[in-house]
């Protein structure tokens, strides 16, 4: 899932100064898992932010909403007939989902109400990981399924630096050393082998050098 | 026993405190009230297993969030005792009712309810539901 933490209400608050009314966006997807932006936080930052205004002394209608998705238009045309009734809205979807809602509402003004963090797993109830960075051609086949772009913090190819010390990376004693992980996930598959085949220099194209990215299925087009 | 405790006091029973979630605090507060005081039984007493534990958490992060707000982080607290030991619900009660009281009413004001979210009608998600009525 994409994972996103909430922005602190005190970073949020300026940009609704003057605002009439506003519409507190959820998503029912990646930001619910990961507690970040789904019903339960609308609601939590929606009586926040109501609580605030009387404080203020003002009347602001503060609406809230959550959609299936925000990175999809189907969903995103659900507002179609509300949204009038708002100046401005605060998505709690990740990136992807804020900047979708902004293209399809030009004249509304859309703030980020998370930070989007990044791809990853729960690894437990309140504590997620990184583990993928879209890099575009995925390595995983040769490294037993543990990704060293987005777990290996110089993204190395071929075997871990001198920092790898106990299995931790020398960045932290915290960081897992994703080479290590390898290892020993080819040692328990039996493919220790493969350690001993060289990666090619990898084709950074595909990842975020190479400009934003689309992809296009022209079987599935409509 | 019939000891007393502040007449302001109003019970709101929940199956466990593990029930009590951080949107039905802070809706007592943007309805008016002036404190919330969470009565979860002792630690490790949780039929549950972790509803106390689970509430005190969710406590403390809804005191960051009002105190940072402006409505005061010491209006809501959470104590621990058996349900069957009256004199300490009455201490904890009086000395939680002392608190509110040095920090006066509740800055928000006397709300009814909630405004409203403008639905469409059929819409999916429906205005906040009333879930606790302070
Ligand atoms: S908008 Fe973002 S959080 Fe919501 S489903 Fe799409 S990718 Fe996930
Ligand atoms: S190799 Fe690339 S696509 Fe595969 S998990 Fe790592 S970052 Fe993601």
């Amino acid at each position: 899932m994409i994972v996103a933490e909430r922005k602190p209400i005190e970073e949020i608050l300026p940009w609704l100064e003057g605002v009439r009314s506003v519409l507190v966006l959820g998503c029912n997807e990646c930001v619910t898992v990961c507690e970040a932006g789904g019903k339960k936080e609308v609601g939590l930052l929606a009586s926040a932010l109501r609580m605030v205004f009387a404080q203020q002394g003002r009347e602001v209608n503060v609406g809230e909403r959550t959609l299936e998705r925000q990175c999809d238009p189907e969903y995103l045309d659900e507002l179609r007939d509300s949204i009038d009734a708002y100046d401005a809205v605060v998505s709690l979807a990740c990136g992807v989902g804020i900047q979708f809602t902004a293209e399809r509402y030009p004249s509304k003004a859309v703030y980020p109400g998370v930070n989007t963090c990044f791809m990853g797993a729960a690894l437990e109830r309140g504590v997620w990981a990184e583990r993928c960075q879209g890099c575009g051609q995925c390595l995983l086949a040769l490294t037993g399924a543990v990704c060293p772009v987005a777990r290996c913090a110089k993204r190395l190819f071929n075997g871990p630096c001198g920092g790898s010390t106990a299995g931790k990376c020398e960045i932290g004693p915290d960081v897992e050393c994703a080479w290590q992980r390898i290892i020993d996930r080819l040692k328990a598959l039996g493919r220790l082998a493969d350690y001993e085949t060289l990666i090619p220099v990898k084709d950074w194209s595909k990842d975020r050098a190479g400009g934003p990215r689309k992809v296009v299925r022209e079987d599935v087009r409509s | 026993m019939r000891l007393g405790y502040p007449e302001s006091v109003k019970i709101i029973r929940v199956p466990c405190t593990g029930k009590v979630d951080a949107l039905h605090l802070l809706r007592c507060f943007e309805r008016g009230a002036d404190g919330v005081l969470v009565v979860g039984c002792r630690e490790g007493d949780c039929h549950y297993q972790s509803g106390n534990f689970r509430a005190r958490k969710r406590v403390g992060e809804v005191g960051a969030l009002l105190e940072r707000i402006g409505v005061g982080g010491g209006r809501v607290r959470m104590v621990n005792l058996s349900s069957s030991d009256a004199p300490l619900f009455v201490r904890a009660a009086r000395e939680f009712h002392e608190a509110v009281l040095a920090a006066g009413p509740n800055p928000v004001g006397r709300r009814r309810r909630p405004e409203p979210a403008p639905a469409r009608a059929g819409a999916p998600n429906p205005p906040p539901q009333e879930a606790i009525r302070p």
